[in-house]
Parts: C-alpha cells; structure tokens; sequence
C-alpha cells in the first residue's frame, strides 16, 4: 500500500486543505480547485466555463491585471489553470519561499474577482485565438473530445461545446461572469492543496490567516447530468478538413465511477488500449495493418480515471489509411471488441494489466507536468477524491481495488458495457476523396 | 507602452520568506567496460526508475544523403531482435509495467525507458538489446515504412510544423540542420540495408552515453548496466565536415501557402548562439524579459493587451553546432502585419532601451526558481541530466546556474540582445492563406510563396 503523507481539514467557512508535505526540495506546489467544470456551464453560454477560467487570471482586488502572474513568476515560479468536465484548477509551483505569497494570491481571487469589460473583451479575443488554434487550424483539432460527446449524449450537460460556439462567447457579459463567480467560486465549493516543502502545522495556520476570513455561499444548486438509457447505436460523421486521413472514435458509456463493473472495465481498458501491446493496437496496426496508429481509455483523451464525476466514456481512437473503408476498420476493431467478451480474460495478461496499471499509477502520481509542476499529479488526485469522494485518503488504498479485479469481473463487465447499443461512432472524413498529390506534378 | 497593462503591486503582497538552499542531488558516475558513460541520480519518491541511452547521431547526421534513415532507424529497433520478436518485446514491457520510446533529433538519436524499480535487470537487457541487436525484420519494416509514408503527408497538414519545416531551411540553407523531415519519396525510397548500416556505424558504445535516474542503487544499478552492456564494442564516430550557412541582409517573409487558413502560424528568427557561449545565459535572461515567460513584454503586449494571440512566445534553441532565436504566435488573420509590428517593437525596444531593474530582478528571479524546480521531479531531473551530459557543459553547471544568472547585468542584457535579436536581418515565416494575408506580408519585405510541400509558388 503507498503511504503518501496526507493531512486533511476543513476551515469554518468550508474550505477544504489537504497538505502533503515532501522535503526533498525547497519548492511548493498550491492549487486551488473548484467543484466546477465545464458540463454545467449555463445554456446558451458554451464554453463559459472556459472562459470564465481566462478571467480568473485578469484580476482581483489587491492583484490587478497581470500583477499574479508577475508575481508568481518574479518568486521564482510558473502558473497555470484548466477547465475539465466537473473541476476548474488553478496552480502554481514556486520556491517554498513564496508559500504565502501564493495563498495570498490564490486568496485574493476567491474572494474578489476584480474585472472590467475591457479584460473580457481581450479574453475573449485570446480564447477565439485559441480555439482556432487548436480546433479550426489544427488536423484532426479537438477529436475527439468535442466531436464525440454531442452525438453520444441526450443531456446538455454532457452534449454541448464544451470550448464554446463564439457566438456564445460573443454573448458572454461581465454579468454572467459575476454570477459565475458568485455561485461556484465559494470557498465551500473548493479544496486548497499545499504540496511539498511545507510543515502541516504552519501550511494550515496559513491556509486560516489567508482564507479564513473569506464568507461561505450558498451551496451551487443541484444539478442533473444523468443521461437517459441508450436503447441503440449512435453514429455522426464530421469533416476532417485538413488532415490526410479518415479517422474514427468508438466510445461506450462507462459504469459509474468506482463501482464494481468501473473497476472490472479499467482493466478490459488496459487490455484493448494498454500500449503497444493493447489488443487494439497489435490488432489494427501489426497485424491487419489498417491503422496508423491508435489510443483510448477511459475519459480519453482529456483526462484519466479519476478526474471527472458524472457520465463519461471509455473511447478508442482510430486513424486509418485510405485503402481501407470505415466499415472495414470498424469491423475489424468489432472482432476485437467480440473476442474480449466471448471468455474471461487470460490469467496472464490480467496480471500483466495490473502490473501496468499499478506502474502507470505511480508515474501518474509523481508527474509534473514535464517537470515544472512538482507533485502535479499527486494534487490532482487528492483533489478530485476530496471534492467527488469526500476522502484524500483514497489516493494510498484505491490501487488496490484494481488489483482484486478477477478474469470473470472483466468478462462480466466487458460483457454488460461493450455492446452497440451503448456506444457511439464518429467518423472524422477528410473533405476531399483523393490522396494530395504525389511526386509528378 | 505595453507594460502599462500590468497593474501595481500591492503593499499587501506578502513578503518571501527566507530561502531554503537548493542542493542538488548527488550524481554518481561511472564508465562501463565497453566505454559507455553513465550518470545518475537515486531518487527514491515513487518505485520506479526512468533511463535515457543517448546516441550522438541524429538526423543531421545524414540529412543530405539519407533524410530519413536515422527517425526510421529508431523507430525499428523495436520491431524484433536476434532473439525478441516484435510481439514479444511489447508483452515483455507490459509485463514488467514499462513505458519505451526511441526517436531521433537533429543531433542524437536516444532510446528511453520508465519502469518499475523490481524489474530494473529486465528493463535494461531490454534497452541493451534493442541497441544492440536488432534485426530490422522485413514485415515490420515495410509497415514502418508505409506509416512513416503517411505520416509525413499528414505532418505536412500542421501548421506548426510548416513554419518549423521552412524556419530551418531558410536558417540553415544547405547545412544538415536544415531539414527536419524528408519528403514522401525520400522515406519511400529508403532502404532495409541503409537502415542496418546507419545502426552498424552509429549505434557504438563509442557514440553512447547513458543518463537514469530514480528508484535504484547507484551501485547495483551500475552493476546490472554492466551485465546488459558488456560485450559491446563498435567504432569510434567521425561528425561530418563543417557546412557554411547563408547570411540573411534584410528582413525577407517566407509564406507557406494554406488555402483557406483561419490563423496564420508567424516565425521570426536569426541566428544566434549555442548552450557553451560565453553569452547564453545573459541571452537567455534577455529571452526571458522579451517573450520567454508568461510575465514576458512579448505576451503583455500581444495576447495581454491587444488580443491577437492565445500563444506567444520567443526562445533559443540550441543545436550542438549552432543555435537560434526564434519569436511564435499564431494570430488572427486580420492581425498579421500589427502582430509583426509589435513583435519588432518589443525587439527594438530591448535592443535600444536599458531594462529596467525591477524587470531585470523579476527575471533574475524567474529564471533561477524555475530552475529549481526541476530537481524536485523525476522528469526534471532527467532533463537537467540531459542538458548537461548531452550538451557537454561543465560539471557544476547546474550547481552555478542560479548564481551567474543572478550576476546578469543590465548591461549585458542589453548588450546580448544587440548581438543575437537580430531585429533588422529577422527572416519572417508565415503559414496561412496567401490570398488573405499576402499584402500584409508586403509590408515587410519581399515574399516567397511555397506550398505545403515546399514548391516554391511565387517569389517577389
């Protein structure tokens, strides 16, 4: 069992801390995340979530516009933010030095976002900017994480564009932003995370001193993101228009997260998408040879296992070469899927999926995002099983429910999700049908 | 003035407190019978151990003959051995809970693996053996080859990679640094034969070094590298002869033609320096007050106030031979010619006007902690590994880092920025639709057109 140091509290006013010290070196990682992601961005404000993360950064009562990010990288560290499907983060890795600084910061912003119409309008411009970047001039941009999730769900929450329509982004107003702010950004609503060269003792007395004093709010209004029983297969088709081939993504409903079959299916996951290995993988590309290359998981491709809570997918990405149809590589991918339902999974490669999944684990804990963002992941975990679990603690012990999955587990839970009528398919198809031109022109 | 968008800092700002010292792990070294030399770092966080196997040839080690050989060489060595075939060198890494990966840059190629520390003996026979004795089978080399076919059509589809792509050819014009990836034809016309020569010649223990860090014992793990490696021999490596690069007068605008763009992906660049100058670390401080971080003038001016981006930035990058500076965005396409604007303002700014010394102490301060950061994760420490050995920079580079960039004056800082942001002879890439963006590219000198494929369209 691991034994990562976690020490846990609430303050007063509902802010939950965890602290994780780690002296190794003198830095410190602090995040700050808010039980609010993207799914539950208001209707008619796609991609508000998003944006709303962008302004976070452009100011705060005693922090004016660009002053926290001067401040954090003149201490000597870098920052950043993300927007995911039920969780908003924010971060910053510095010398441990500038541990109050940082809280003060973070501090400063949870209890007075200070923005202008101008600030909106430059963050608006900057996520278009982004989204064209990333989506519209990109081959193959947001597949398939935004081109799957409409065809795939019923419920808005879990359907709509999650990076935002600009006429959305265009509608945004310095009012939504504040009633955002007002809803979500409570300290009940949040955890505060404190990793690294930090004395528990003195990282609480400093979590007290900097947002102790900030009011609780009323708890976010309940919300429904439960999908209604899928009955039949679900297909979409969009337009690659710039990348030189077909490509496709299969995804099935998941079990809900930490039940028996979700457990059972993390290790189906690592079967079929588990390296080079993975059944998909050896199946599509070394042997058939109808695919360039493949990938899936669960919450593939925007996050893993544990960072989201509500309904979610495990996919499986496909880019094809032209000679072979769509219909062929899927059927081809199908066989796959029918032959890890017809028998329980072979002891052997059980084993060698939970040798990879306990490997995968422990790099996904210690990740830093590249090395800059010290603890990165070990943050991430905590803070996604204290805000959807109730319990940090769950980081030491929950690798070993995966480890007491047996061969029937997966077989029976292969057997219940893998199936048509819980999936769907979208095809991405570059616009033009022939090949760019070859040598002679 | 740009930096009138960042706001005054507050009284209330919390001091820092006393700095704890950074001390840098201890790093143990060792040769190897067959003249490999290792360097490490125990690390003990998490079970696991990660280790990088260096080999100092890459692709410009036959760019002008060969341009694919040296990628498609380590793309392959996983695909069988004398005694692993392709299936099993996948099952083995799944069984012991391992992640490996082989490429080629422009100077090395490198193999490097993450695994659990309770299978560290099989992870290095496994590396040892790919190094060592792959067999380059037909069937997988074929398909490797197809792929590789496709893949390179499909690079040719990002716009980052283009104007990276004809960044490097108008820097380094015949020089072997100019290409960063080969035609369609060239990775089709690359032969199985070519591929076991460029692996016979290059893959020596002569041309090795070998970097871990980790979940081990330095001593043990020496121990096991010696059973995995000895035995190996292979010739010393001879670098190819010196080529000259072209000199730029004057700005000149290379537009990469994408029909229908929505965004233009911009490149400003010269050429500079390399890591073991005298200057890099004075450049480097400059870099960092234009546009190397997100505090940079480059990015409170152009995505901070204006808008125009959601991602600009500048850097160095250094190659063993040569290096260059670069300046990024991609941008609007109404906003190409302000964003140039702009990014030349901030260049000639620095370059005429002395920084001032809270900017120079932010910086300062930046970089060093930044620095520090790296020691506190596996990765970082393999990166900061690497920077040194593979680069060749003294011993104690990383331990006196911190303090000559705190030692950086204004002066030099200005000084560094005259020599190598070379504003005036800037070469400019634009990748976008020529139709939308070609007047605003006029504006800046004359332009030659290519297409994706790098056929020359239209030259002014």
């Amino acid at each position: 069992m691991l034994s990562f140091p976690i020490h846990a509290r609430t303050l007063a006013n509902g802010l939950r801390v965890v602290i994780s010290p780690d002296r190794t070196a003198p830095v410190v990682t602090v995040g700050v995340y808010y039980n609010i992601g993207f799914r539950l961005e208001p209707r008619g404000r796609s991609g508000f979530a998003h944006l709303f993360e962008h302004m976070m950064f452009q100011g705060s009562e005693h922090a004016g516009k660009m002053v926290h990010i001067r401040l954090v990288n003149s201490s000597g560290g870098v920052l950043n933010g993300s927007t995911r499907y039920d969780v908003t983060n924010y971060f910053e890795s510095v010398p441990s030095s500038a541990l109050e600084r940082m809280l003060w910061l973070e501090a400063d912003r949870m209890r007075s976002l200070r923005v202008d119409d101008e600030n909106l309008r430059n963050q608006r411009d900057v996520v278009k900017e982004e989204v064209r970047m990333n989506v519209f001039n990109q081959p193959y941009g947001g597949f398939p994480w935004l081109d799957l999730p409409p065809i795939a769900n019923r419920n808005w929450a879990n359907a709509h564009n999650f990076y935002g329509d600009f006429q959305d982004l265009d509608a945004a107003t310095l009012d939504d932003v504040q009633a955002f702010f007002r809803t979500y950004y409570t300290p009940n609503n949040a955890v505060l995370l404190v990793l690294g060269d930090v004395e528990p003792g003195a990282g609480f007395d400093l979590a007290e001193k900097q947002f102790g004093a900030i009011p609780r709010g009323p708890a976010p209004p309940a919300a429904d993101v439960s999908e209604p029983p899928q009955t039949e297969e679900r297909r979409g088709t969009v337009e690659e228009r710039l990348g030189t081939l077909p490509a496709m993504a299969i995804g099935y409903h998941a079990p809900p997260r930490r039940s028996p079959d979700w457990y059972a299916l993390a290790l189906a996951d690592c079967a079929l998408h588990g390296g080079r290995a993975g059944r998909v993988h050896r199946s599509l590309v070394l042997e058939r040879q109808m695919a360039l290359e493949t990938a899936g998981g669960i919450h593939y491709p925007m996050g893993d296992l544990f960072d989201y809570n509500g309904p979610m997918q495990m996919v499986t990405r496909i880019l094809h070469k032209m000679d072979h149809t769509p219909e062929q590589v899927l059927s081809a991918f199908d066989q796959v899927i029918a032959d890890l339902c017809a028998r329980p999974l072979p002891a052997a490669e059980l084993e060698e999926c939970k040798v990879k999944l306990r490997s995968d684990y422990y790099s996904a804990l210690e990740g830093g995002m590249g090395g800059h963002v010290p603890r990165f992941g070990l943050m991430h975990l905590l803070a996604c099983f204290t805000l959807f679990d109730g319990d940090p603690k769950l980081v030491n012990t929950i690798l070993d429910e995966f480890l007491r999955v047996t061969p029937e587990q997966v077989h029976a839970a292969a057997s219940r999700v893998l199936r048509p009528q819980n999936r769907a398919i979208i095809f991405r198809l570059p616009a033009t049908k022939s090949a760019p031109p070859q040598a002679a022109d | 003035m740009a930096s009138d968008v960042v706001a005054p800092i507050s009284p209330l700002t919390p001091p820092l407190t006393a700095e704890r010292p950074v001390v840098w792990p201890e790093r143990a070294a060792a040769q190897l019978s067959c003249g490999i030399a290792v360097h490490l770092v125990e690390r003990h966080t998490i079970p696991k151990f990660s280790i990088q196997l260096f080999i100092r040839s890459g692709k410009a080690m036959a760019a002008i003959t060969d341009p694919a050989v040296a990628e498609l060489t380590s793309a392959l060595l996983r695909t069988g051995t004398a005694t692993r075939s392709e299936n099993a060198v996948d099952d083995e890494l799944r069984r012991i809970g391992a992640e490996l990966g082989a490429g080629a840059g422009a100077d090395a190629s490198w193999i490097a693996a993450t695994g659990l520390s309770e299978f560290s003996p099989e992870l290095l026979a496994m590396v040892a053996d790919l190094a060592r004795h792959p067999a380059f089978p037909i069937g997988p080399f074929e398909r490797e080859r197809g792929n590789a076919v496709e893949a390179v059509r499909l690079e040719r589809t990002s716009p980052a990679f283009l104007a990276s792509e004809r960044l490097r050819k108008v820097l380094f014009g015949e020089h072997p640094y100019a290409i960063v990836a080969p035609t369609e034809e060239q990775v089709a016309a690359t032969s199985r034969e070519q591929i076991a020569e460029f692996h016979q010649i290059h893959y020596s223990p002569a041309n090795a070094l070998l970097l871990a860090v980790g979940d081990f014992s330095a001593t043990q793990f020496v121990e096991q590298l010696e059973r995995a490696f000895s035995g190996w021999s292979g010739p010393q490596v001879e670098q190819p002869d010196e080529v000259p690069l072209p000199s730029h007068f004057g700005r000149h605008v290379w537009l990469v033609h994408v029909p229908g763009a929505v965004q233009t992906q911009i490149a400003a660049a010269n050429l500079a320096i390399t890591r073991n100058h005298p200057d890099w670390l004075r450049l480097t401080l400059a870099n960092a007050i234009y546009g190397g971080a997100f505090h940079s003038r480059l990015v409170a001016n152009i995505r901070e106030q204006k808008g125009y981006t959601y991602s600009p930035r500048s850097g160095l990058t250094a190659l063993r031979r040569h290096g260059y500076f670069s300046v990024h965005a991609a941008v609007r396409n109404e906003v190409v010619a302000a964003t140039l604007t702009e990014m030349f303002y901030e260049l000639d700014r620095i370059r005429a006007l002395p920084v001032r010394d809270d900017e120079l102490s932010d910086a300062r301060a930046y970089l060093s902690g930044v620095f520090s950061l790296g020691i506190a994760t596996l990765d970082g420490l393999a990166g900061q590994l690497a920077t040194v050995y593979v680069n060749e920079l003294p011993e104690d580079y990383l331990e006196t880092y911190r303090d000559k960039i705190r030692a950086v004056t204004a002066e030099e800082v200005i000084a560094a920025a005259r020599a190598y942001f070379d504003s005036s002879n800037s070469q400019i890439i634009l990748v976008g639709d020529a139709g939308q963006i070609g007047e605003q590219a006029r504006l800046f000198g004359d332009v030659q057109v290519y297409d994706a494929q790098g056929k020359l369209l239209s030259a002014d």
